[in-house]
């Protein structure tokens, strides 16, 4: 076992974990932090996506050794101390952009990361960025309408579909 | 996953030393990596992790060559944009996430037949740098998976003359986002230079013929009635030997007419 320590969310933590242990499985089982999904686990679904040193990765594809001394940010971390969501988690909550939600923290997370390189990106830009995250649901367009909503752009014209 | 440590080194030397050991593993970004250990394909009983090496970091443009360090991740040569094509063909590796993870050092090292760097590498005659020499491109990639690398040798950086004028033209498949053709053109002061991933299963390869028509006129129009033979091209669930060598030719005229 190797002794990891990182700040996730602002806060300091440290654990023991073997080589092998993954980044999501650190967050999940020993930090309890259970927002970050596991979806494929072959890198695909993009549901485990979280930041490392501001970079949106997905955390089922990187050991917890490899972010050792690193700033996570992860879901539970995008809302407020006192619960009030985020200007993307509002978007998603106003405009419907989960159905099961299973997905959600991934796509917030990546859509976090997008937002802070294009501050208003096209509905086009959001898709092709959203590439690696999955949703089972197919609730893509609602998914880009909230990010399109939560970049500040009038989404008005975007019928539901 | 079996069991295995993990060794961050900062230096190359130290990483070379760490990787001295027969059963030591480099570790680049792990995007390829981390799968193929969780499905049990490979047992190495360390893994020696190259992101924290200083040296491996960094793209530096010199006198018409680019060099970028092995460590680099797609992201940052996405980013760079000194060699216009090699950034688009960077930024349409796998999806964004992939690409903060995944190296240049990384992609090249595994020398899969269907990934978009080699292709890159191969057409514009780039020198891949390593711990202990310089390789030519030419030489460098061996078949399926396989390169010159010895044993523990570390690709410490990439070096890439920029060319007159160079396209990437990557035929998606969507659900891997691998290549399922990709075909790179260069023109350099030695004449054309045109590599081909994904078709073959030999791994990446210059299309000669291509190279000597475009060498002589530097026009879709050359390739007319240039065609690839089927013989030892992939043939999967994604696309037959026959289509594949279609792509080819198809692909090779977009990159041609997109070349700047």
């Amino acid at each position: 076992m190797t002794k990891v320590s990182m700040t996730i969310n602002g806060k300091q933590v440290s654990g023991d974990v073997e080589g092998r242990t993954l980044l999501a499985s650190f967050l999940r089982e020993d930090q309890r932090l259970t927002g970050t999904h596991i979806g494929c686990d072959t890198s695909q679904c993009g549901a485990c996506v979280v930041h490392v040193d501001g970079k949106a990765v997905k955390s089922c594809t990187m050991f917890a050794i490899e972010a050792d001394g690193a700033q996570v940010a992860t879901i539970e971390g995008q809302a407020a101390e006192d619960g009030t969501l985020n200007a993307i988690q509002a978007a998603f909550q106003e405009h419907h952009g989960l159905q099961c939600g299973f997905c959600t923290p991934g796509m917030v997370m990546s859509a976090a990361a997008l937002l802070k390189e294009n501050p208003k990106p096209s509905a086009s830009e959001v898709r092709e960025y959203l590439e690696g995250n999955i949703c089972r649901c197919t609730g893509y367009h609602n998914i880009v309408k909230s990010i399109m909503a939560a970049s500040g752009q009038d989404v008005s014209a975007i019928a539901a579909e | 996953m079996y069991a295995f440590d993990i060794e961050r080194p900062a230096t190359v030397a130290e990483a070379a030393a760490a990787l001295g050991n027969e059963d030591a593993q480099a570790l680049g970004g792990g995007q390829t990596l981390i799968p193929t250990l969780k499905q049990r394909l490979a047992s190495p009983e360390k893994l020696v992790s190259l992101t924290g090496v200083a040296e491996m970091q960094g793209i530096t443009s010199n006198g018409g060559t680019l060099t970028i360090g092995g460590a680099v991740t797609h992201a940052d040569v996405a980013g760079d944009g000194s060699y216009k094509a090699l950034s688009e063909l960077a930024s349409n590796i796998g999806d964004p996430a992939v690409r903060n993870r995944g190296t240049i050092g990384g992609s090249l090292a595994n020398n899969d037949p269907s990934a978009c760097y080699p292709a890159a590498a191969l057409a514009s005659g780039a020198t891949i740098v390593t711990n202990t020499r310089e390789i030519a491109a030419d030489d460098y990639f061996v078949g399926l998976f396989e390169t010159a690398l010895d044993e523990g040798e570390i690709i410490t950086a990439v070096k890439f003359p920029i060319p007159q004028k160079a396209n990437y033209q990557k035929f998606l498949q969507p659900a891997s986002r691998f290549a399922l053709v990709g075909v790179f053109v260069a023109v350099t002061a030695d004449g054309v230079r045109v590599a081909v991933t994904g078709a073959s299963n030999e791994g990446v390869h210059r299309w000669t013929a291509a190279e000597d028509a475009l060498s002589a006129n530097f026009s879709a129009d050359a390739l007319d009635g240039l065609s690839v033979s089927a013989d030892d091209l992939i043939a999967d669930l994604h696309g037959s030997a026959e289509y594949r060598a279609h792509l080819v030719a198809v692909m090779t005229k977009r990159a041609v007419a997109a070349a700047s």
